[in-house]
């Protein structure tokens, strides 16, 4: 029986989809096989991160209101040896098209078949929030270190501590840029980690291999060189239970150019 | 058999005290009021107002019957009516104030978006996060930081106070008074141990905690001690 993970967020734009993508990305990595499910109806990315946009047949609400069976849906990704499959939502209807109960029951019945199901949560905290949280055993609360996120990662902490089916969340700070923090411009991880007072489970630097990333349709987490995509198996690996230190910051210049850049203080 | 007395008027230096007998029926006692007042106005002939205080004894009165008491001394020239006294309550009057003077605990963050109501004292083990408001009938005790609004005082108890151990709020509130954060406010001046009050000039003041020993005596509670 596996267990289900809502990645989640309250902000839209804070990188919910980057990071399932990515943690779905690096458990599969660890070996484990994981399900992604895209919850964001009719605002659907995830298989455009993933790159398997091509390979939709069915989606979420053909499964739902029975058009097809599950297996069906699910989208393979050749990437992974029969690890990693995404279940993408449809792009024709809107979040009113799934109820909570029928996304609980579909969630019950991936994790029969998966170790991990990594939900895709939609922005907001409407109907298609509470769907994509319905399922779901764990949380992991994503924010940026801007005021406007924090304050809507806030609300979503309350939110999910309401409902009493998902253990208390964990927090992964995305898009952290170092020198910002340094000079006081962005809150730090300690702010931010104290303001929300629920265990940090990961952080993320901002990192323009990302973008690119994504935009090829390949998740970061594949290229080992980068360090967002060693941030992302660290939080793969904490959510299997390792205890593994948290990824310095600091950027360390081995070049005597680079640290001739340092002392200049350019970037 | 003469009667027993349903209704005796007692004088006393401070006015009349109107002691209402409580086994009669209320029909009774209201009828036997009106003649005893009326004859009793016959034989003062001053111009003065005299005070009134009603004695019903063990008779609960509820709200209208009160009203009716008061309108039937009133329509007397020269008595006023203070106050009506009873021993008895009801066990609703008795729960909204026990509620209203408990102090209730709670530990956990009041994240944006909540609202914590409590009828009587607050004492909160946990912050008050940005968004999230904290509201009391009584006094608000925050053993954390107060970053989002906490109204004190909700039914106009203007002796209420705020007390936070990190005081950073949006807006501070105590009975129908309002103050809120400076709008350049800097941040890197804690705030620590801090309390709220209204002054003699209707005015909310952020102090130290300690001034509330002077100002507020009534917050202590604990009797006996050296």
């Amino acid at each position: 029986m596996g267990e289900a993970i809502v990645i989640t967020s309250g902000k839209g734009g804070v990188g919910k989809t980057t990071t399932s993508a990515n943690i779905g990305t690096a458990l599969a990595l660890q070996g484990k096989k994981v399900c992604l499910v895209d919850t964001d109806i009719g605002l659907r990315n995830l298989d455009v991160v993933m790159g398997l946009e091509n390979r939709i047949i069915y989606d979420l609400v053909d499964v739902v209101e029975g058009r097809c069976k599950i297996h069906q849906a699910l989208v393979k990704d050749k990437r992974f040896e029969d690890l990693l499959y995404l279940l993408p939502a449809a792009q024709t209807v809107d979040k009113s098209a799934v109820t909570p109960e029928q996304m609980h029951k579909l969630i019950t019945e991936l994790k029969q078949d998966y170790d991990y199901i990594v939900i895709d949560c939609p922005a907001g905290i409407e109907q298609g929030f509470q769907n994509a949280i319905a399922g779901a055993d764990r949380a992991i609360v994503v924010t940026t270190p801007e005021v406007s996120a924090v304050r809507d990662a806030d609300r979503i902490i309350g939110l999910l501590e309401k409902s009493n089916s998902i253990e208390s969340p964990k927090l992964v700070i995305n898009r952290i840029r170092n020198h910002m923090m340094k000079t006081g411009d962005m809150l730090d991880v300690d702010e931010i980690t104290t303001h929300l007072s629920i265990e940090l489970i990961g952080i993320v630097a901002d990192d323009e291999e990302v973008i690119k990333a994504s935009n090829h349709g390949e998740p970061i987490a594949l290229n080992p060189n980068s360090k967002a995509s060693i941030a992302y198996r660290n939080i793969a690996r904490r959510i299997l239970g390792e205890s593994i230190p948290l990824q310095p910051l600091e950027e360390k210049n081995k070049s005597v150019f680079g640290k001739i850049k340092q002392f200049f203080g350019v970037r | 058999m003469k009667k027993r007395q349903n209704v005796t008027i007692k004088g006393t230096k401070d006015g009349i005290v109107l002691h209402l007998d409580d086994s009669c029926s209320y029909y009774e006692l209201k009828k036997e009021l009106d003649e005893k007042l009326s004859e009793n106005q016959r034989t003062q002939a001053e111009h003065q107002l005299t005070p009134v205080k009603v004695d019903v004894g063990n008779r609960y009165l509820n709200d209208a019957q009160r009203e009716e008491i008061k309108d039937l001394i009133r329509q007397k020239k020269n008595l006023v009516v203070g106050e009506i006294e009873s021993n008895v309550v009801t066990k609703a009057e008795v729960d909204k104030l026990k509620a209203e003077n408990e102090v209730v605990t709670v530990s956990r963050i009041i994240r944006s978006g909540q609202v914590l109501e409590v009828p009587g004292d607050l004492l909160l083990i946990g912050d008050v996060n940005p968004g999230g408001t904290v509201i009391a009938g009584g006094n608000i005790f925050i053993m954390g930081a107060l970053k989002g609004i906490a109204h004190a005082g909700v039914f106009g108890n203007d002796q209420a106070v705020i007390t936070a151990s990190s005081m950073q709020p949006s807006q501070l509130r105590i009975s129908d008074c309002l103050n809120r954060a400076p709008d350049n406010a800097k941040n890197n001046d804690k705030r620590e141990m801090e309390c709220a009050y209204i002054d003699e000039s209707h005015q909310i003041i952020v102090d130290r905690l300690q001034v509330l020993i002077q100002l507020r005596p009534n917050l202590n509670r604990f009797e006996g001690g050296h």
